[in-house]
């Protein structure tokens, strides 16, 4: 799960990880309260949204007073913020985060994640802050420092003193630096994050060490066990429809296509995606109904792809273990007598009780094609699909 | 032969009397594999479907000699789960979860570190020797014994490659799924080094998916270490970066982890990679025909 930058920061300050003050705010008359309660001086309006790239399309100004805050956060909230990682449509932005201005004198980047290969935490420092880190690797790895930490020890005071070493910080700055990364992994291991980035980490005039920005995303597995972190969800960040799908347990995204795609299994349903590209077809999303999809989720799944107007035609392709063929007919028969489906459909169904499935679909009467081979299903829909 | 497992093996249930335990245990046993018992936490004693019940895995082994377990645990005590059958010897441990967190997992697989057990998945379909025994939900009927080895990060794509080659006639060694998630026991390479030893498989199927250098890696160990011939599927070429596409480890991002990458390292590495997934039956087969040599008769050196 992502969250925003300010739920971010709040709970990093929970673990002791310092952090500029500020609030987050809906309205331009709460960032100028905002504003007043940070005293004299500077302050950051900064757009809130599951998105990084934010200063570039307009999404951080400063203000030198609470009217000016004001008037910028009026601007701000309601706007479409496009960035390098929003995509063209952009997001809506419904709030914002009222942050003191700081004297900065060094910008830095820490990253914490869990390495597969080494299937232990890494943490990544960088003197290279402020900047896209992805462009830094690429360009000069060098300048990305790494540390492989014990999982049964955790990060040793060591470590995060070389790591500061290794970012150019010395006395006071790499003390705290170095204090501020066993907080991060403190945090990193309570919230049962999957990454924490802060860039920039900063070393102000001052010689103070505070996370600027901080990015943190949860480990939707562990969600169990976080039942107070549930509400950092922000589902105004989430396609509707995905929403809709999660809620019956489906795996859904969102593509650009035209051809809808019902599949079980996420391997099966990005080849059956990858298959309808080969045959010249664009998916029009990712659906997968998982192993043991009831009748019931079937007809939910198939409501979901039709409820995405770009969709021309429907291809279902099932690979039956658990989930047997004739269960998998039930719920097509249902969804479409009940929904009124006006596209076509191509079905491909093999395994476990694929006879039965087959005969159902036939008996229904149900207006729709029947493939064999993957190969042969992907080429019928996008044929449909160009048709319609 | 076969890898992993065989007509010998002793199967133990993790989480036997639970709805999926309870069904894969007696689709396994009725497949022929010798399922020895179950282990559920405070249903030690009993006896479940005609199976008995042990409260721990160490009880268990102790008293049925198992070798290998299959876990059907919820997500929450899953890793703990693991732990406790590497603690109690089993040589191996097939984990079906889905949905563990990461950090339980980081913290098995250290646990697993220097201790004698292989792991398979998580969230994995688990294995099949076919026609010797199974553990896990790929179904049996769709396999046929044979010379072809399987390794796989997803389930049912797995059983679609699977079918294609019983289709066509080519049966399998051991059908085995790893599992999507981004921290799992056996990798890639850990199975092609044991389909390589293995005299009865003849060439490998090897299907990935986006995300993570399991795939990069794989293919540097084929050009160094893999005679048999070796055809390959990634699946994810048509997916969108960063997003994450149902498996936790099957996403793209900072640019690392995509399919064209993936494809080409194979490919440099001499594996015949399709492009559709509908291809893998039949490239194995042009792989496998007498006149490739080379892939054949390296296949059968590789034993002696």
């Amino acid at each position: 799960m992502k969250i925003h930058e300010y739920q971010a920061k709040a709970l990093l300050t929970r673990y002791g990880v310092t952090t500029p003050r500020g609030a987050p705010v809906f309205s331009a008359a709460e960032a100028a309260e905002a504003t007043e309660r940070l005293g004299a001086g500077r302050v950051v309006v900064k757009a809130q949204i599951h998105a990084g790239g934010r200063g570039k399309g307009g999404g951080v100004k400063v203000a030198d007073d609470p009217a000016t805050a004001a008037r910028i956060a009026g601007e701000m909230i309601g706007m479409t913020l496009v960035t390098v990682q929003t995509g063209p449509a952009g997001r809506v932005v419904s709030r914002v985060l009222i942050e003191e201005g700081l004297d900065i004198a060094t910008e830095l980047y820490l990253g914490l994640l869990i390495d597969r290969a080494e299937q232990k935490p890494l943490f990544m420092a960088s003197a290279a802050g402020g900047m896209d880190i992805e462009q830094v690797a690429a360009d000069t790895p060098e300048l990305i420092h790494k540390v492989h930490i014990d999982p049964g020890l955790g990060l040793a005071a060591f470590q995060a003193r070389g790591l500061a070493e290794a970012i150019g910080l010395t006395g006071v700055p790499a003390r705290k630096a170095a204090a501020l990364m066993e907080r991060v992994y403190a945090a990193f291991l309570a919230v049962d994050a999957s990454m924490i980035e802060i860039n920039p980490l900063v070393v102000t005039g001052a010689g103070d060490v505070l996370a600027l920005d901080a990015k943190v995303t949860l480990d939707d597995n562990a969600s169990f066990r976080h039942a107070d972190l549930a509400d950092l969800r922000d589902l105004a960040e989430e396609e509707p429809l995905e929403i809709e799908a999660s809620k019956h347990e489906l795996n859904y995204i969102r593509l650009d296509g035209t051809i809808g795609c019902m599949v079980n299994g996420a391997g099966l349903a990005m080849a059956t995606m990858d298959i309808i590209k080969l045959a010249g077809g664009e998916p029009a999303n990712f659906l997968d109904v998982g192993g043991g999809a009831s009748a019931e989720q079937i007809k939910s799944a198939f409501q979901i792809l039709l409820s995405d107007s770009k969709v021309k035609a429907v291809l279902i392709n099932i690979f039956g273990g658990i989930l047997r063929c004739d269960i998998l007919a039930e719920g097509v028969i249902a969804a479409v007598t009940q929904l009124g489906v006006d596209v076509p459909v191509v079905i491909r169904m093999e395994g476990t009780n694929v006879d039965e499935g087959k005969r159902m679909i036939k008996e229904s009467g149900l207006k729709c094609s029947t493939a064999d081979s993957m190969g042969e299903a992907a080429d019928v829909v996008v044929g449909l699909a160009a048709g319609a | 032969m076969a890898i992993l497992i065989d007509a010998r093996t002793r199967l133990l249930v993790q989480g036997l009397t639970g709805r999926e335990g309870t069904f894969h245990a007696r689709q396994a046993a009725d497949y022929g594999t010798t399922v020895v018992g179950g282990v559920t936490p405070g249903k030690g004693g009993s006896t479940h479907d005609g199976f008995p019940v042990f409260n721990t895995v160490e009880s268990a082994v102790r008293a049925t000699g198992a070798d290998a377990s299959v876990l059907f645990v919820p997500p929450s005590v899953a890793a703990d789960a693991v732990m406790e059958a590497a603690d109690a010897g089993v040589a191996l441990i097939v984990c079906i979860t889905e949905g563990i967190p990461t950090l339980d997992m980081m913290r098995a697989l250290a646990f697993l570190d220097g201790r004698t057990s292989r792991l398979i998945g998580p969230n994995c379909p688990g294995l099949i020797s076919p026609d010797r025994a199974k553990a896990g939900i790929i179904p049996g009927h769709i396999c046929r014994e044979g010379r072809v080895g399987i390794v796989s990060k997803s389930g049912t794509l797995t059983y679609e490659a699977i079918h294609q080659l019983t289709r066509l006639g080519l049966g399998q060694t051991t059908c085995l799924g790893i599992g999507g998630d981004p921290l799992i026991g056996t990798s890639f390479i850990d199975a092609l080094e044991l389909f390589e030893a293995d005299d009865d498989t003849e060439a490998v199927v090897l299907i990935g998916e986006i995300g993570g250098t399991a795939e990069e890696d794989a293919a540097a160990f084929i050009r160094a270490s893999v005679r048999k011939p070796v055809v390959g599927f990634i699946a994810g070429q048509t997916a969108p970066p960063g997003r994450r596409m149902g498996h936790a480890g099957a996403i793209i991002s900072g640019g690392q982890g995509t399919a064209a990458e993936k494809m080409a390292a194979l490919s440099a590495a001499g594996v015949t990679v399709v492009n559709s997934p509908s291809e893998i039956g039949a490239a194995v087969a042009a792989r496998l025909k007498p006149e490739d040599g080379v892939g054949v008769a390296a296949g059968t050196q590789s034993g002696v």
